[in-house]
Parts: C-alpha cells; structure tokens; sequence
C-alpha cells in the first residue's frame, strides 16, 4: 500500500506502524511517532494498523533554538 | 535562586543548540556558558540516517536538562503533537511551545499558542510559551496554567535585542511573581545584561553564541553579561534622569563666591 512517510509518497508491505519502522531500518532508534496528526506512543506501535494513504511522521532529536 | 517549574536553576542562561559548526563547538559553548538548560527540537530523520542519535547522545553526556521546543509549528494541532511526541523521546514534560503565526517576523500566533497551552497544561505538561510582550495574551497563558512565560526581545535570530523596552518593563512590573525569560532577538551580551537589569529572570540566546565568531567565547561572555547584569538588578540601579547633577560634591568648591 502507499503511504505518506514524512513527506514522501512509498510503498510498504508494514501492515502495522511497527512493522514500518523495522522496514525502514529504526532499528533502536530514539524516534517518535504520529500517524494522520495524531502521536503514537512507543507501546502502541506494534497494535497501529495503518491504511492507504495514512500520513506517517516519524522524527528524532534535532539541535533547536 | 531561579526555580523554574520548581526546578532549582543557579545559571540563568539558557542555550539553545542550532546552528553551530559542528558539535564539538556546540560541546564547547555550552560547558562555557555555564547553563544548565539547552532547548533541542524533533524533526524528520529517515531510518539510515543516525544524526539524531548522536546529537541526543552528545546532550545526554553534557549532563544538562533539555526543554524541547515546537519550533516550526504553524498550527495547534501539529504543536500539540510535537509536544506529545517531544515528552516521550526526551523524557521530560517541560515544552517550549512556539505557534509561529507569521513567517517574517516568526512572530507567535498568539490565539493558538493560547489555545494550544490550555490543551498542553491540561494534560500534565509544564509549558514555557514563546509570546510576545502583550499584557492580554500573557493573562490568558496564566490562566490556562502556565507557570513561566518566555517573551521574545526581537524576531528569532535577529539579533535586535529588546525591541520594546516599554512593553517589556510593563509587562515585568505587571508579573512581578512570574518567572520571565528574554526569548528570541539577542545579539551581544549587553542585550542579556540589560534583559536581567530590568528585572527579567533569565535569557535564552542561540544564534548569538552559535553564529559567533568563536561561540565558545561568547557563550562566555553572555554568562558573564547575566551575572552582571541580575547583580546589577539586585544592587538596586538608579533612576535615568534629564538633566545633568554632579557626582562630585559642590560644598566646598574653590574660587566661588
């Protein structure tokens, strides 16, 4: 299915926001989760199903002012 | 001593981590400058990517407590998720929350940021609003729970220092009680010295010290302009006046009379 991952249109055989992230190659990673505007906890990842067209955010610790 | 949040700070300085050549300098500025609080942020970073990573780890080691920020946020929605997102990767429920509302002047949109701190107070978070000087809109981020306020000096990196010297001393003497950082718009130091002399209780500074010639000397040099400048708040200064009145004593003047 296609989703929208940060920004970008691909395609994903992740049925869950879990199975997304190890696709993606997180691995370990310090990251954060939202899907369609909405954050997903850690502990939630792996019971997230996503959908066509979902908006998928993932982000990590950035510097900042 | 500053408590913020009941957070007991010795350093009223508070350093954010953009914009420096690299992290070594970044390393440098902020054990320089003394600070105990660094402003970090989130942004997209795909799963090859580590720089993330090692920024985290590098701020981990620097032994310093992070507040978060929404930067880039144009709506509440997205700062309200920002800072969801922000409280469980950096551990921590202090945000400094920016509602940009204008892209010149990065200037907060202060309806949503209103709104968006009622939400964020409501659900535990211990907010630090990115405002203006505006006596109203700090009223409101008061009333919906937020215990601390960071007024801008000037646009974000500007560099202007305190564009409003009258909004912000009113706006001090109308909170005496509340907690009030200078965000956004310091240069030099003498515009963080001057921030603590009017009553101000700390500064935030980044572009200043990142973009600095040498960031760890100004880092230096911005902690230097705190303490001299919240001393100076303490000894009491004088009164501006028009007119000239002579330091030396006239009682006594030779050749008069």
């Amino acid at each position: 299915m296609r989703i929208l991952f940060n920004g970008a249109w691909r395609e994903t055989a992740g049925a869950e926001l879990a199975a997304l992230l190890e696709e993606l190659g997180y691995g370990d990673a310090v990251v954060a989760t939202a899907v369609n505007g909405e954050f997903v906890a850690a502990a939630a990842r792996t019971r997230t199903q996503l959908s066509e067209g979902d908006r998928v955010e993932v982000l990590a610790p950035m510097q900042g002012g | 001593m500053l408590r913020l949040y009941q957070v007991p700070l010795r350093s009223r300085l508070l350093l954010g981590t953009a914009h420096y050549p690299s992290p070594a300098v970044l390393t440098d500025a902020v054990r320089a400058s003394h600070c105990e609080v660094v402003t970090v942020a989130l942004r997209r970073e795909s799963g090859g990517e580590r720089a993330g990573q090692g920024f985290w780890s590098i701020i981990r080691g620097l032994g310093v407590r992070v507040l978060p920020n929404t930067a880039g946020c144009h709506s509440v929605k997205e700062a309200v998720t920002t800072a969801h997102m922000a409280r469980e990767v950096f551990g921590t429920s202090w945000i400094k929350l920016e509602v940009i509302g204008e892209d010149d002047t990065l200037q907060p949109d202060v309806f949503g940021l209103a709104e968006a701190a009622a939400i964020l107070c409501a659900e535990g978070f211990e907010v630090f609003p990115y405002t203006t000087e505006d006596l109203v809109v700090a009223e409101r981020l008061l009333a919906a729970g937020c215990r601390a306020l960071m007024p801008w000096g000037a646009p974000i990196g500007s560099g202007r220092g305190l564009n409003n010297l009258y909004g912000l001393a009113a706006l001090r003497a109308h909170f005496p009680d509340v907690p009030l950082i200078i965000d956004a718009g310091l240069g030099v130091p003498s515009h963080a010295a001057r921030a603590l002399e009017l009553g101000f209780d700390a500064v935030l500074v980044n572009t200043a010290v990142a973009r600095a010639g040498e960031p760890a000397k100004m880092a230096a040099a911005f902690a230097q302009a705190v303490e001299a400048g919240y001393a100076a708040r303490l000894a009491g200064p004088i009164e501006p006046r028009d007119l000239a009145a002579p330091s030396t004593p006239v009682i006594g003047t030779a050749f008069r009379g």
